[in-house]
Order: C-alpha cells, then structure tokens, then sequence
C-alpha cells in the first residue's frame, strides 16, 4: 500500500517537474512579453527531436546536448520575438488585438516549425535508451533517466528563480512582467527584456523536450498535447506568476500521476476538467494578480 | 440596414450571377469528371468551414479554435450511425451534437475575457482526442471504426446543400438585427451590453450555430475517409485552414472568406500529393505573413486599391 | 418618490476603496447632480448603478426593486440608460444604425427593422444628429458622438439616464446646446442622474445636487447650498 502511494507521489512529482519547466518557460512568454505562444509545444519538440537526433546519429550524450539545444532555442526565440512580436505589438491598436495578433502569428509558427520538422524528420515514432537503469526508492522502481529529468528540471526552475529575485536582469524582468510601461521609464531596455524573455521561455522548452527524450519516445507531433498542458499549469498557476507556474506544475503532474494510477489515458481529460473549474471559479489562478 | 451600397440594378445582377452559378453547380455532376466532383465537394467544404468560423470569429473578433474539434465531433458522428440511420439524419444529428457541444463550450467560456475562450478552444480538440481514445479502447476494444461509404455524386449535392445553407444564415444573419447586434459586440461590448445586447447570449447562440454546419460538413465528409480514428477525426488542420483562408480572404465581408477557402483549397489540391509536409509549410508561412502584413486580408487589399482608385470613403462630417 | 436609490453602496479594488458606503437618491422627474474632485469614484458608482461592476457590499433600488446583482442589458431594459465618460459609440457603423440598435434591444417589445429606422431617425432628429445619419460613428466630431451616445441611450426608453460627463471638452456654446438638450430631456419626462465638472451647467440644470469625495458623500443638498457649503469649498479649494 505504502509503496503504491509512494509510487504514484514520486511519479507524480517527476512529471510536475517537466510540468513545471515548460509552464515556467509559457509563463514567461505570456506573463511578460504578453505573448500566448501556442507554438511552444513546438520548441519542446525540437529540443527532443534534436537530442534524439545527436545521440542515435553521432553519440552524443543527451544531458550535453542542454548545453547545445538551450542556447540555440534562445537564441531562436529572441530573433522570432525581434522580427515578429515586436512588429505585432507596433502594429496592433490594443493590447486585447496584440494579444490576439500574436497568438495567430504563434499559430502559424506552429505549423511552419511542425511541418518542418516532418519534412526533416517524418512522422515516426521515435525513441532511445540512456540511463534506463533502474533505481530503488523506497521499494519503488523509477529509471534513472526520469529521476534525472526530475533533478534537472527541479534545478533549471529554482536556477532560474535565484536569477528572477536576485540578479538585476532578473528584477528588470519581474518589473516589466508587473507594468511594461512604467518600467520602461525607469530604464529598463523593454524591447530587450521582451526578447530575452521570450528566448528564456524558448530555451526553457527546449530543455524540457531534451528531458523527455530522456524518459519518454518521441515524434514530431508531440508539441501540441504539451501547449495544452503548460497553458492550463500557466492558469493553474495565476498568469503572470512564474513561481505560481512551478508549483502549479507539480500539483498537476501529481494529479496526473493519480489518476493515470486508477484510470490511464484520462489525464488529459482531467487536466481540462480542473482547467475549465478554475476558469469559471477563480481564472487568476493560485497566485495570480 | 447594412452597408451594402449596391443599387438595385447591381443587386439584381448579382442575383442572376448566383442564380446561375447555382443551376450549374448543381447540374455538374452529369457532364463533369468525377475528379471535378470530388475536387468541387472539397472546396465547398472549405467554404463552409470558413465561412461558419467567420460568422462568429468574424464580428466579435473572439478567434475559435474549436473548428476541428466540431469537425471530428460531425466525423465520429457519421462512424458511429452512418450504417443504422439514413444519411440526411446522420448529417441532421452531427451537426446538432456539434451545435450541442458549442452551447456547451461556448455557454461555459464565452462569459470569460477573450483570450481564455481561445485558449479553451485550442485545447478542445486534444480534450475529445484523449476523450475518444480513452473510450475506444475502454469500451470498444478497438481503435477507430470504419465509415459508412456514400457515393461522389451524393456527397457533392448534400455538401452543395450544406454550402448553400452556411451562406445564406451567414447572409441572414448579417443583415439582421442580430448581425448588427454581433457586430456592436466586437466593436465595442460594454456599449452593446449597455443597450439591452445580452452578450452572453448572441455570442453563444451564433456560436452554435457556426458549429452546426461545421459538423454537418464533417459528417458528410466522413463518408470519403472509409476509416477514421481519433488521430485522423481530430486534426489541428482543420482549424488552422480555415483561419488561413478567412484571414487572407478577409474575415469581414461575405465573399473574403469564400474567396480564401477557394484560393487555399486549389492549392492544398495541387500541392497535397506531390509536397504533403511543403504545403502546410507553406500555408504557415502564409498565416504568418498574412497577420504581420495585411491586416484586412485580400477583400481589404481590393477595397483599399479600389477606395484609392475612385478617390477615397465616404466623405467626413 | 425615489426611482433610484443606493444603500451602502461600496467597491473596492484589491486595497483601494473607489466608493465608500454611499447611501443616495434620485426621485422621479428630478435632475440630480453629482461632482467631485478627480478620482471621487463618481464613474465608478455609475458602474455600479449600470451593473458594469457589483457593489461589495450595498444595494441598489429601481423604481422600488432590488437591481443589485442584475446584468447590464437586464438593467437597460428595466428603464435605466448610460452615457460614458469615455465615449463607447459603434465606431464603423452608421450614426442611425447606433441608435437603431438601442431601439431593437433596449426595450422588451420587438420592432421590425423600419420601425427601428424610423424611431432612431426621429431621436437622432431630437438631439440634432439628422445630418449625420449614413456617416461611419468614428468620423463624427467628439461633441456630435457624445450626442449620439444621448441618442442612442434615449432609444432605449429609459426612465432614468445616467449622464458622465457629456460636457468634458465642449465649448461654451456647445455647453448651452448640452444643458438645453438635458432640459428637453426631462421635459420627456425622463430623470436624469448626471456627473458633471463644469460648475456652470450643474449649478444651473440641476435641482440638487450630490458630492463625492474619496468615494464618500461629503455632502448633498440644492445648488445653492453646495455652492456655499464649507465642506465642498474647502474640498475643492484643497485641490
């Protein structure tokens, strides 16, 4: 008994840290650059198609390739965020028609970033084994490479958090989060804000497809369930609150590890029914403003 | 009370040009290829599934995402009764469950601040993918299930119906009190809900109604596929071209999203067999280029030359 | 007779208290004033008459019935009309389809869309916009589309109007045109609630008047008395 509960928790908690990555990266981009970025689950499937690639086709280790995947994604993210957002938001008369605009150009980003990757790499399932040794905690068996998963993206998230609070970057990017406007007239370079963190949240996603590559099989649609779940973490957690994102991410991923344990397959199904509760009762979420 | 400016004769021309069209559309079938029949059902419902997310999308300016998901909802439809009830019924019922399922959605999102309405319609069809494949393999034990087959010619003439309907309620709609009201809406919605507009209410109802004809088409369309499953009954493309096609048609007038769904659906024929991936690519490019570029779509490109050609609008008070 | 009354009205955004424990009343066939320094919450408890926002706690009477709670549009349709302080007219459709659509919706009785035209022509004649009618809302001067707001608010048949504000950035004979229509419009028989800041109208149009201050009501009373109050003096003077 205790050993079902104690798998359940501890699966639940190595999906609440994917979770929690790929809705801090959303959070980022929608809760300061005002961006719904619903082609991110596209950025965590290239983070794992890439990783996939490098490590079937030259051997090259998966937890190195965050070195590679990360800073490219970012670099990717802040160009996309330059060349079109930044147009969307000139160009766009209120913030609700930007809001708009820029979640159909994402839209558009997805099936070009999808449909590229087909070309490139088909529609096949795919996967590989690194780290599938099996670990023993507390008489549960969980492989290696997820608690890895867990562990990075447990770093990644309180990493980032150390950088949010302490680092005057990171306080230039909660101000900006918190009023655009205002911080623009105290200094902060907003369009360059904007673009760095819509890269963050790029690169955050990548990672976070490079861990699931890890543990999970992969193929070139798998973005789209991913949007959906970080978009819901994201509500889950108040829009605009990163930490609420991180949280948020786990409690999800625990719900989801319940109810996969009594019902498999309705996880989503789940997700969207405390999403559509949360909409109509509280849609500022748990720490939202 | 719209801002049709035609005269009475440039009505009346307009009138025998559809009139027209219509007589040879619907004897087409008897002295065509099969293909054209084929290729023309497909542009029809492009059309449909265009101008319905247009007849809402258009006015309030909420962007539905759900096109897809009412679609496989009218596919599923046709798979499950296709063989135990006459078509016309089967196309009746999909689309009234589509309708249902857009009272449904729409009664619980559309009360909330624009954007969470989209992102609950994004998510939509993923929830009724999951929904299905948890159901198949619970209950039914197997994945998919195999489609009643219909012959071209009876495809062609119901989705010609169906065709026909969408634009008329589209037309219909618009001119009438509640089309201005829809409009009213979008433009400015504390206003119109200051007036005795419940917002809440038109919004849901012409939701409703734009999922209606989506399902019908997709429960006629079916009948082509032979086999479906949650995979290919739900599939993001279906909410994603007809965004396209209304975007760069133009969401606005009646003809922008017929001329899109046109343009778009010629393309995605000439280029699906030779260029599968290429094609979406390409269509992406397209929504891309279209959001950052032209705000109005090609309708609003065309008024806009013309409005230069003949020395500007309407004159200013 | 009150037609509109509050009790207690209050609101508060997140710490911030906009309207604080307001107790008023307009009675039937009255033109009542309501001033107050900026950021008196004098908007807000419009929003708050009109159902934009919810009292938090407090009540609010029409024609004798608790309308707390109710919906904007149920409210219009109960006899009680707005104007904004930020003008919210149709902008991309016609002057006289702005108004029809007051016609159409704002009262329970259906009319066909000629008798709406004809209804929205004749109020659009009413406050002078007959000119205007086929012209896009959004080419109108700011004066001319506050004016179709009136008209469009009047379509609605309401018992009460809600005025914010419909003199801000008006000259002074466009004020003299603004005070007269307010006359004509309770000569209808229509009573008027109406936040104003040009002293010289409300003094004049208004048989009382109310004043805010920091959400609170500081003081009530004719135009006379207010203009004499030491209260309101010190208020405004303080400023």
């Amino acid at each position: 008994m205790i050993v079902t509960i104690l798998d359940v928790v501890i699966a639940g908690l190595l999906l609440g840290g994917l979770y929690a990555l790929i809705a801090m990266g959303l959070s980022l981009q929608y809760g300061v650059a005002r961006v719904l970025n619903i082609s991110h689950g596209e950025f965590i499937m290239l983070g794992a198609l890439t990783t996939w690639m490098l490590y079937t086709a030259f051997g090259i280790n998966p937890l190195l390739c965050l070195v590679v995947c990360g800073p490219l994604a970012f670099i990717l993210g802040f160009i996309l965020h330059r060349t079109i957002y930044k147009r969307l938001s000139v160009i766009s008369a209120t913030p609700g028609i930007f809001e708009g605009n820029s979640m159909l150009a994402s839209f558009g980003l997805l099936f070009i970033i999808q449909n590229l990757a087909l070309i490139a790499w088909g529609s096949k399932i795919k996967g590989y084994s690194y780290l599938a040794v099996p670990v023993d905690l507390g008489g549960a068996l969980f492989g290696a490479n997820r608690l890895v998963t867990l562990g990075f993206a447990v770093l990644i998230g309180v990493a980032f958090y150390i950088f949010l609070t302490q680092t005057r970057l990171g306080k230039a990017i909660r101000a900006a989060a918190q009023d655009p406007s205002t911080a623009g007239l105290l200094g902060v370079n907003i369009n360059l804000v904007l673009a760095l963190c819509f890269g963050l949240g790029a690169a955050m996603a990548a990672c976070a497809g490079m861990l699931i590559s890890m543990s999970y099989p992969v193929n070139t649609v798998m973005g789209m369930e991913y949007t959906v779940i970080a978009i819901i973490v994201v509500v889950l957690g108040g829009l605009g609150s990163i930490p609420g994102s991180f949280i948020g991410g786990f409690i999800l991923g625990l719900i989801g590890s319940i109810v996969t344990y009594f019902e498999p397959g309705l996880a989503l199904v789940a997700y969207y029914i405390i999403f559509t509760i949360l909409l109509l009762l509280k849609p500022t979420g748990l720490m939202g403003k | 009370m719209n801002k049709l400016t035609l005269t009475s004769k440039n009505f009346l021309i307009l009138r025998i040009i559809l009139l027209v069209g219509l007589i040879i559309l619907v004897t087409l079938p008897f002295y065509a290829a099969i293909y054209t029949t084929i290729f023309l059902s497909t542009i029809f419902m492009y059309i449909v599934l265009t101008s319905s997310w247009a007849m809402f999308s258009g006015p309030t300016a909420q962007i539905s995402l759900a096109t897809a998901a009412f679609f496989g909802v009218g596919i599923y439809i046709a798979a499950t009764l296709g063989t135990i009830m006459p078509l016309l019924v089967v196309v009746l019922i999909g689309g009234l469950v589509s309708a249902a399922l857009a009272l449904f959605v729409g009664g619980l999102t559309l009360r909330l601040k624009g954007i969470y309405f989209t992102i609950f319609t994004f998510g939509l069809l993923e929830l009724m993918k999951n929904l299905l494949l948890w159901f198949e393999i619970k209950f039914t034990g197997t994945r998919g299930r195999f489609v009643v087959v219909v012959d071209y010619n009876t495809v062609y003439f119901i989705m010609l119906a169906i065709l026909v309907l969408t634009l008329l309620t589209a037309y219909l709609i618009r001119q009438s009190k509640y089309g201005l009201a829809l409009q009213s809406i979008g433009e400015q919605e504390e206003a119109a809900e200051h007036i005795g507009i419940n917002v809440t209410l038109v919004k849901v109802f012409t939701f409703a109604i734009s999922a209606f004809f989506i399902g019908a088409a997709g429960t006629i369309m079916a009948t082509r596929w032979t086999y479906v499953d949650p995979y290919i009954a739900f599939n993001m493309n279906f909410s994603f071209t007809p965004v396209l096609m209304a975007i760069f048609g133009g969401i606005g007038p009646l003809f922008g999203p017929v001329l899109g769904a046109i343009i778009f659906a010629y393309l995605e024929e000439i280029l699906i067999t030779q260029f599968p991936y290429y094609y979406m690519l390409l269509f992406g490019i397209i929504l891309l280029v279209s959001v950052l570029y032209l705000p109005n779509g090609l309708v609003g490109l065309i008024k806009k030359w013309r409005a230069r050609a003949t020395g500007g609008e309407h004159g200013n008070s | 007779m009150a037609i509109l009354e509050g009790e207690g009205v209050t609101k508060y955004f997140g710490g911030l208290v906009a309207v604080s424990d307001v107790d008023f009343h307009v009675d039937q066939g009255e033109i009542v004033g309501l001033i107050g320094p900026n950021g008196a919450g004098k908007t807000t408890l419009f929003g708050l008459i009109s159902a934009a926002l919810v009292p938090k706690p407090g009540l609010i009477r029409f024609k004798g019935e608790n309308i707390t709670g109710l919906k904007p549009h149920q409210i219009c349709r109960k006899g009680l009309a707005r104007t904004f302080q930020s003008v919210k007219i149709f902008p991309n459709m016609p002057v006289i389809s702005n108004v029809a659509l007051g016609v159409h919706f704002g009262t329970p009785e259906r009319v066909t869309s000629a008798q709406a035209v004809e209804e929205a022509a004749r109020l659009l004649e009413f406050v002078g916009l007959s000119a205007m009618a086929a012209i896009p809302a959004k080419d109108l001067t700011l004066v001319n589309q506050k004016l179709l707001e009136v008209a469009r608010a009047l379509a609605t048949k309401p018992e009460v109007l809600l005025l914010d504000e419909i003199m801000a950035g008006l000259n002074s004979t466009e004020i003299a045109q603004a005070m007269e229509l307010v006359s004509k419009i309770r000569a209808q028989g229509i009573t008027i609630f109406m936040i104003e800041h040009v002293m010289k109208a409300i003094m004049s149009v208004c048989d009382r008047i109310m004043v805010l201050h920091h959400g609170k009501k500081i003081a009530e009373g004719t135009p006379q008395e207010i203009a004499t109050s030491e209260t309101v003096i010190k208020v405004y003077l303080g400023e």
